[in-house]
């Protein structure tokens, strides 16, 4: 079967939560989505349109109620266990007692990998996200976008084939943001991972992703896909009339799904 | 990036040492406001016949030399021989006896500590543990240890433990009950985030435990070893005056107040000492979770750096 050589194949995804009490919520109903290695997709939606819980669901960090989720043509649980993902989430979620290496040597104990081999990699990953000099901080002495660039090379040090993030720079101002969007684009390009990033921004799906997936709320489902092709991005990308055209259409996709519920 | 707040570890270490200057000061100030007013107490009594000034109504507790003797006669009496015809000090006997009641007490803590820590892991591991151990462990601790001393002290009769190794079990029970419900509380205490960060990495249930679980346990676990180390002492004394173990400070409060009509500044000075082996338990807690601290910095300076 040619599915197996997809990212993630996502079939009749459904997750109720509270199921069979007065309480129930569909929070997704009948998701079907195809990621394919090396793609950069976007999750966007209003607010319980179940986007996170998609997330999470490919993730394995909960179960669906209902369908399947292939991951390289493995359970999600079995690529969890062979450490296929890399997670972000918006609080970077450092261990304060940890020093920066250390934080990113996480996973890296957690695989068994040598101490000079564990050292020598985060050395590399600080270089990637451009934080060498501070290698012997702690989280709390870094500012909100460099906690985040740590957690994005922690979550990248074990070179996981995935890398799954929930609104990582939601907590970020503006002009960070942007700065972020920019570094990620950069290491993705570098490294060549598979991205489902879930955010609520429109203008950073569209400067991101080669997809954005838009959720309707209420029971979470797929409303339509949008394709983005804006080449080699940088800071001009922004200011460009391909830009305001994507984001134009991302927005009008998001009026029609508020229109709907 | 070059904003970035670089507070260095000497900081910390100079604000410990100015700490533990200020402690050592406030203990002074409190002590002398503590003899100021027992010695205020009592000239007021003296000179109202033991009335609150202006009015007819007694004092809560007499003045005289008998109930309340002056604070240097306690001071005093600390210099004198514990018995007539025996060159060992009233201070010197204390010293020993708060030595005797301190291995017991020691005993006691590192037991009690064990078990805490080892019952509060029982419980973070199964849920149903919690659900069934937690009601007891509270109910533990609403039985009074005067009645539970005894029955301890009988049962170890029964066994192979001597007596003052009962004592040690009564401090024990004391003991076990802080450190377990604190750090049960902060085994957990991680956010869901990060718990789910540990699984999406395949962790192990133990190296969650050990790389998350216990790291952010830290801060709750020096409060409760502090309060379980106060506790073995109270328990290790009162398990000395049940079981009618000799040479511990529980003892000498006993034995001080048999003869309270003739040296009342004897039984005063024993219960100081109780207080100061209190104070010196808790002291010696303190002096390892300093230790402990050396290389760990607070999050309490805040995390608002420069912009990235």
């Amino acid at each position: 079967m040619k599915m197996s050589d997809s990212a993630i194949v996502a079939t009749g995804i459904g997750k109720t939560f509270n199921g069979n009490t007065d309480n129930a919520v569909v929070a997704l109903d009948g998701i079907d989505l195809t990621v394919e290695p090396g793609e950069f997709v976007s999750l966007i939606g209003p607010s319980g349109c179940g986007k996170s819980t998609m997330l999470r669901v490919f993730g394995d960090l909960i179960s669906p109620t209902e369908g399947t989720v292939e991951v390289f043509g493995k359970s999600a649980a079995q690529a969890r266990l062979d450490r296929d993902y890399g997670m972000a989430f918006q609080k970077a979620g450092l261990f304060d007692w940890r020093k920066v290496s250390a934080n990113i040597e996480l996973p890296l104990e957690l695989a068994g990998w040598s101490k000079d081999r564990r050292s020598y990699r985060s050395a590399e990953m600080l270089s990637l996200v451009k934080l060498q000099e501070f290698a012997d901080h702690y989280p709390w002495q870094l500012s909100g976008g460099m906690q985040q660039r740590v957690a994005i090379a922690r979550a990248l040090s074990f070179e996981p084939k995935l890398l799954l993030m929930d609104e990582p720079f939601g907590a970020l101002d503006e002009m960070t943001r942007e700065h972020m969007q920019v570094e990620l684009l950069r290491i993705y390009e570098q490294l060549g991972t598979t991205v489902v990033f879930v955010t609520h921004s429109i203008p950073e799906a569209a400067f991101l992703s080669d997809r954005v997936v838009v959720l309707s709320p209420r029971p979470g489902r797929i409303h339509s896909i949008i394709d983005v092709d804006l080449g080699k991005r940088d800071e001009n990308t922004r200011e460009s009339a391909e830009f305001f055209a994507m984001t134009t259409e991302v927005r009008e996709a998001l009026r029609s799904v508020e229109a709907m519920s | 990036m070059t904003a970035v707040a670089r507070l260095g570890r000497s900081l910390p270490t100079r604000d410990g040492v100015r700490r533990s200057l200020r402690g050592a000061v406030a203990g002074l100030v409190a002590l002398a406001g503590v003899v100021a007013v027992w010695e205020g107490y009592k000239w007021m009594g003296g000179h109202t016949d033991d009335h609150w000034p202006g009015t007819s109504f007694g004092l809560p507790v007499r003045t005289n030399d008998l109930v309340m003797p002056h604070a240097n006669e306690i001071w005093g009496s600390l210099w004198d021989p514990v018995q007539r015809g025996r060159s060992q000090t009233l201070a010197g006997f204390l010293f020993q006896s708060a030595r005797f009641t301190f291995s017991e007490a020691a005993l006691g803590f590192v037991i009690g500590t064990i078990i805490g820590l080892a019952l509060a892991v029982l419980m973070l591991r199964f849920s149903t543990a919690e659900r069934g151990l937690m009601p007891w462990i509270n109910i533990s601790q609403t039985v009074p240890l005067i009645a539970l001393a005894p029955i301890i002290v009988t049962w170890g009769r029964g066994t192979a433990l001597s007596d003052t190794q009962a004592v040690s079990i009564i401090a024990t029970y004391l003991t076990f009950f802080p450190v377990a419900v604190n750090a049960l509380q902060g085994l957990q205490s991680p956010d869901q985030a990060d718990l789910e960060l540990m699984r999406s990495y395949a962790s192990p249930w133990r190296h969650t435990l050990w790389k998350l679980r216990v790291p952010a346990a830290r801060p709750y676990l020096f409060p409760a070893f502090k309060l379980a180390a106060t506790l073995s002492v109270v328990g290790a004394i009162v398990g000395e005056i049940s079981a009618g173990v000799k040479g511990g400070l529980g003892r000498a409060v006993l034995n001080f107040a048999t003869i309270y009509s003739t040296g009342p500044e004897k039984l005063y000075a024993s219960v100081l000492a109780a207080a100061l082996l209190g104070l010196f338990v808790f002291a010696l807690v303190s002096i390892v979770e300093r230790f402990v601290d050396r290389n760990q910095i607070h999050n309490s300076n805040g995390s608002s750096g420069a912009g990235a």
